[in-house]
């Protein structure tokens, strides 16, 4: 069995008195949509910032690829592989459209600089259904036009691991099937990623397996079918209360 | 490199070989204004290079002058006068690593107070010493011409803007533009901020000791109060924000009517140069928070037609 990409182990983290995540375990295969799930301060986001080394744990191990990379620095993360996108999309707001792109590209995992970085940021840029629009300030677009670019900014260093924090959140019913077909087509490519998301459809049709957080626990794992229909889960989703 | 890159570059060597023609106008009062002009240039320039893309304001300009004029003053007697401002680039250098070791996590407005104090530090530690071995200042008494000194500036701002130019294309460069726009994304894009930072501020650090250093013969008599004179950073601070610190060649914009301006204010009003400083900063603060070029880019940017695929 080949290692797999992510693995977190007995992964903690307390603010304070508050433990906001909890012994967090599972692993993330190659080519593998993961949905990372669960009602809102569940600690979905705390995970992916313990992951992308925004927060330290405070205690457990993360591996990628077998190796430890739980101490090291946000941005030497970012150089091994792992490339995030924020739960309140962060764009450069002094730079083009293309130059966001750009940045995402030249001291990350792959890096490129000059004419290769440039040429590589357009390219992503029409992945992402840009095209053209790469001399724009950021402000002059629209929200899923600004998702659009962080996207194509993670892209640009070629990560191993992407990690996509309610990167569809906030679109409307058109704008959510463009995303979702998006996503769709990254897992096509054989991405690996780890997607927190609060939208059903998108995770039946996006997510390989799932796993599912209550205040800080994992509660579930499986596919998303499995994981859905888990009475744990629907208790966790609705509320003890209605139960 | 591009033909408007080329047409730049001679140009701004044009331009820079015109500037050297002052001295032989043979006018010692425009050649004194052209030395406070290229003086302020250099320093400007350097300090817009690293505060312009992070939004850190630092005061710690007097501290590296200081250092660079008294490596002249103990220096000029045993060493030949390049060397001393080679000796000065790299103290400076390295100052201003430790500072910005020392303060760059810190947020900005810890830096500004940091800096502030490292200047009157440094200056209260060259005092006590000088006390100990019981002289005021040091005579610095050399053949440099004020025509020199001119030179020698000129030849440093073109330097400072040359390395503008080409951190303004480098990497480095970027990554600090990416650092004062977000530094959370700087961060999870790969980008060593803390490095960054620190190198990048090495170079005000550096070519205001030089300048110091070159200065010094001008002075004649150099003492503590007058070598790291706080005056100095609040000085360059204003003229970088004035002309504008989000371009390279924003700080000349300012430099040039400030001198001027300046000159003839303190020779009207010598008592209150203090306060006149202090109210133009707050006026540059408030009303021209990007400066004459960025009220420009906004004149410019006003004017020009909107781009059709926006509305869409
Ligand atoms: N920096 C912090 N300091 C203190 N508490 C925090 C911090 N960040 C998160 N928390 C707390 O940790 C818990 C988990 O938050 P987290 O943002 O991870 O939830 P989430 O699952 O992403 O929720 P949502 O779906 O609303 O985004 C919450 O109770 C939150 O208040
Ligand atoms: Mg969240």
């Amino acid at each position: 069995m080949n290692t797999p990409v992510l693995s977190l182990r007995n992964v903690t983290k307390r603010f304070g008195g508050l433990v906001a995540v909890n012994a967090m375990t599972f692993d993330v295969a190659e080519h593998q949509v993961m949905g990372l799930i669960g009602p809102n301060g569940s600690g979905k986001s705390t995970t992916m910032n313990l992951i992308s080394g925004a927060l330290k744990v405070s205690g457990g191990e993360v591996l990628l690829r077998g190796s430890p990379i739980t101490t090291l620095p946000a941005e030497q993360i970012n150089r091994r592989g792992i490339a995030r996108t924020f739960q309140l999309v962060r764009l450069l707001p002094s730079m083009s459209v293309l130059e966001n792109v750009v940045a995402g590209a030249v001291f990350g995992h792959r890096r490129r600089w000059g004419h290769e970085a440039r040429t590589h940021a357009e390219s992503l840029l029409a992945r992402v259904g840009l095209e053209g629009k790469g001399h724009l300030r950021v402000g002059q677009l629209t929200y899923i036009d600004t998702k659009r670019v962080e996207l194509a900014r993670v892209l640009a260093s070629d990560p191993k691991l992407l990690l996509l924090d309610e990167w569809l959140a906030g679109l409307n019913p058109t704008e959510l099937q463009i995303g979702i077909s998006l996503i769709k087509s990254l897992r096509d490519d054989g991405r690996t990623i780890i997607l927190v998301e609060h939208v059903m459809d998108a995770i039946r049709s996006l997510c390989d397996t799932c796993v599912v957080m209550a205040s800080g626990t994992k509660i579930a794992e499986g596919t998303p079918q499995q994981v859905l229909s888990d009475p744990d889960v629907i208790r966790a989703y609705l509320g003890d209360d209605d139960v | 490199m591009t033909g408007t890159d080329i047409r730049n570059l001679c140009l701004s060597a044009l331009a820079l070989g015109i500037c050297a023609l002052l001295p032989l106008s043979g006018s010692g009062y425009w050649l004194s204004i052209g030395v406070t002009i290229v003086m302020f240039t250099a320093l400007a320039t350097s300090w817009a290079l690293f505060s312009g893309p992070t939004h850190y304001i630092s005061l710690a300009t007097a501290a590296f002058f200081g250092v660079g004029t008294y490596v002249t003053g103990l220096g000029f007697e045993t060493l030949p006068f390049w060397s001393l401002v080679g000796i000065a680039a790299v103290l400076g250098a390295v100052l201003a690593a430790l500072v910005g070791l020392a303060t760059l996590r810190l947020s900005g407005v810890y830096f500004v107070i940091f800096t502030l104090g490292l200047a009157e530090l440094v200056r209260q530690v060259i005092t006590w010493v000088q006390n100990r071995s019981g002289q005021k200042g040091l005579y610095v008494l050399t053949d440099i011409s004020e025509a020199d000194i001119y030179w020698m500036l000129l030849a440093l701002a073109g330097a400072v803007f040359l390395a503008g130019w080409l951190i303004g294309r480098s990497r480095l460069g970027f990554a600090l533009r990416i650092i004062g726009d977000d530094e959370t994304v700087a961060v999870h894009s790969g980008i060593n901020t803390a490095l960054s930072k620190v190198l990048l501020f090495m170079v005000p650090g550096s070519v205001a000791a030089m300048t110091g250093a070159i200065l010094a013969p001008r002075y004649v008599y150099i003492e503590p109060s007058l070598a790291f004179a706080p005056m100095l950073s609040f000085q360059v601070v204003i003229m970088a924000l004035l002309g504008g610190a989000g371009r390279l060649w924003g700080p000349l914009v300012g430099v040039i009517p400030f001198t001027l301006l300046w000159e003839s204010i303190s020779s009207s009003f010598p008592q209150q140069t203090t306060l006149l400083l202090g109210v133009a900063f707050l006026v540059i603060v408030y009303l021209l928070p990007r400066g004459f070029v960025g009220l420009l880019d906004q004149i410019r940017q006003r004017a020009a037609p909107k781009d059709p695929e926006a509305q869409a």
